[in-house]
């Protein structure tokens, strides 16, 4: 199964690709002119809330979805005219899992190997490696219905690796997992990298895509907000945050605070009122000292790195912890 | 090449899946055995006036069969929504596997499947007095086939359509029965008033019903066969064009 990688140029380029939906009432523009550029054996993390059309982009990267509009291509295939050479050499993991109930770990991979191309004495051996790289040796004879949340997820990514693919989509990866299947997950994410395949995952949140993704984009309402490393984005916030909590009193609280030449944004949320100032350490007593004047105390008041839920909160003025949970 | 290679292994697949947990395939013949054993014995005599035929179990069984084909290759849609929901065809479709192929297999497993349960139905007919030869019994498997493949591909194309069970089966239902009790299964269309054996022979699956009927007896030179033949391999053509169609455009 080896085919031509190619080796020089991304992965994935994307110029202006839209998506309409359509309905008998209305029409969604669930895409909106999204550019991306995702170099190979890199991690390329996806994030954005509900609703945001991480998934519809990702399943036109993929071949299940026509553009409505825009240009792509993916492993150096050109979307549009070639989506078999794409399918050939990209591999997907969708969110709501991929696997047959009454069908076996290993069933399911011998199969996805054949689809694959490959004849059943190969299929069989590459359903073996896998399932000894995944772990999943012992459970192999076993239908999936007997199979965890983090069993079933990885044998999906298992499903998506058969055939060796350039490019790997994976949608959510670990939603629904509890955190020691969760960091599992991410490990194998890495060594799928290591071994030059390139991920593109989408996720909502925020610590998968600052502990995994190399590079990342933010995607709300259809278009990309924002683009680059965890660190050159969190730099973009620049300076550090501070949040107050006061009961009751934020409207007043921003208000005040607003007024202050050296803060440079606030919002408020749940009653808390976060602060994007230059320089932290001096600002904390000028900020108690506003407070004071205005006859306000507050319960809590902390000074942090920006995060990258920061990042988004500035992007598009919504908290994404909110909308993930 | 690759569109046999993939049928193959997608017909394999669903066989096995389907030998796993046979429930479907047993309740599929739950019905048209209650008829045999609780319905049948009151026709003989029924039939006998009608002057159909001369044994009432020739009469009839070819219909249950047709029965069994109707709602055995109807509900495959029905399968087809759980595989939507569990991902497998979504996975399915990001490979190059070809598309036509994942109708192919699965309509042609329905197909196998429908051949069994006719071949029970048969055999379990025989102590209640039907006659047939072993010529008769490969006629009718043969004539299944195309039945099953004009009615599961369109179930398929259904299935991707309705997206789920609840709109999918009152649709069944209300294609299916109408057609069935039309095609004169359960009593001779010769009882019947001059607008209902219209409506009768303008349902295509009289005439299977028909040839399935001269087929039973070995009455090779009826023109019942070629009639019901004819039909039933136009329909299996374009049911299957429709059921490919529908898989290669798509969007589950």
């Amino acid at each position: 199964m080896a085919l031509a990688r190619p080796t020089s140029g991304p992965m994935i380029q994307t110029s202006d690709l839209r998506r309409t939906f359509k309905s008998r009432k209305s029409e969604v523009e669930a895409v909106r002119g999204v550019d991306l550029s995702v170099g190979a054996g890199e991690i390329f993390g996806f994030l954005g809330p509900n609703g945001a059309g991480k998934t519809t982009t990702l399943r036109m990267l993929a071949t299940l979805l026509t553009p409505t509009s825009g240009e792509a291509t993916v492993a150096g295939a050109d979307l549009r005219r070639e989506p078999q050479a794409v399918r050939e050499r990209i591999g997907y993991v969708p969110q709501g899992g991929s696997t047959d109930p009454a069908e076996t770990g290993r069933g399911e991979l011998v199969l996805q190997c054949r689809l694959y191309g490959m004849n059943k004495s190969d299929a069989q051996a590459r359903a073996a490696e896998v399932l000894a790289a995944l772990d999943l040796e012992a459970a192999a004879d076993r239908t999936t219905s007997t199979y965890s949340g983090g069993m079933k997820r990885r044998l999906d990514v298992g499903l998506g690796i058969v055939h060796k693919p350039s490019v790997l989509f994976l949608d959510e990866p670990t939603t629904g997992l509890d955190p020691q299947a969760r960091a599992r997950m991410w490990d194998e994410i890495r060594l799928l990298r290591a071994g030059g395949t390139t991920v593109f995952l989408t996720t909502h949140y925020l610590e998968e895509a600052d502990a995994l993704a190399d590079r990342l984009a933010i995607i709300d309402q259809g278009k990309i907000v924002a683009e680059g490393t965890a660190d050159e984005l969190k730099r973009k916030v620049a300076g550090d945050v501070v949040t107050i909590v006061v009961s009751g009193a934020t409207e007043h609280v921003l208000e005040a605070v607003r007024r202050q030449e050296f803060v440079r944004e606030a919002t408020s949320e749940d009653g808390v009122v976060r602060l994007y100032v230059d320089r932290g350490e001096t600002a904390v007593p000028l900020l108690l000292r506003v407070l004071d004047g205005e006859g306000l105390e507050a319960s809590s008041i902390a000074l942090h790195r920006p995060s990258l839920d920061d990042v988004f909160l500035l992007q598009t003025g919504r908290s994404l912890r909110d909308e993930a949970a | 090449m690759k569109t046999i290679r993939d049928t193959w292994l997608i017909f394999h697949r669903s066989l096995i899946l389907t030998l796993r947990q046979p429930t479907w395939v047993v309740f599929g013949m739950m019905l048209p055995v209650l008829y045999l054993v609780l319905f049948g014995p009151l026709l003989e005599g029924a039939v006998k006036q009608a002057g159909a035929g001369t044994n009432a179990f020739n009469w009839f069984v070819p219909g249950l069969i047709i029965q069994i084909a109707i709602f055995g290759t109807a509900f495959g849609g029905f399968g087809l929504i759980a595989e939507l929901r569990n991902g497998v065809v979504e996975r399915m479709r990001v490979t190059p596997m070809s598309r036509a192929s994942m109708l192919l297999g699965r309509s042609l497993r329905d197909v196998v499947v429908l051949m069994f349960q006719a071949l029970i139905m048969i055999l379990l007919a025989i102590p209640f007095g039907l006659v047939i030869q072993p010529g008769s019994i490969v006629a009718v498997l043969a004539l299944l086939v195309l039945i099953g493949l004009s009615v599961a591909p369109l179930s398929y194309a259904g299935g991707l359509m309705l997206k789920s069970e609840d709109a999918f089966a009152p649709v069944v239902n209300s294609i299916a029965m109408p057609l069935l009790l039309l095609s004169g299964i359960l009593l001779p269309m010769a009882l019947a008033p001059d607008w209902l054996k219209f409506l009768s022979n303008i349902n295509p699956l009289t005439h299977a019903v028909n040839a399935a009927r001269a087929l039973f007896n070995a009455d090779w030179g009826n023109p019942d066969i070629a009639i019901g033949v004819t039909i039933s391999t136009i329909f299996a053509v374009i049911a299957v064009w429709v059921g490919s169609r529908a898989f290669t455009r798509a969007v589950a």
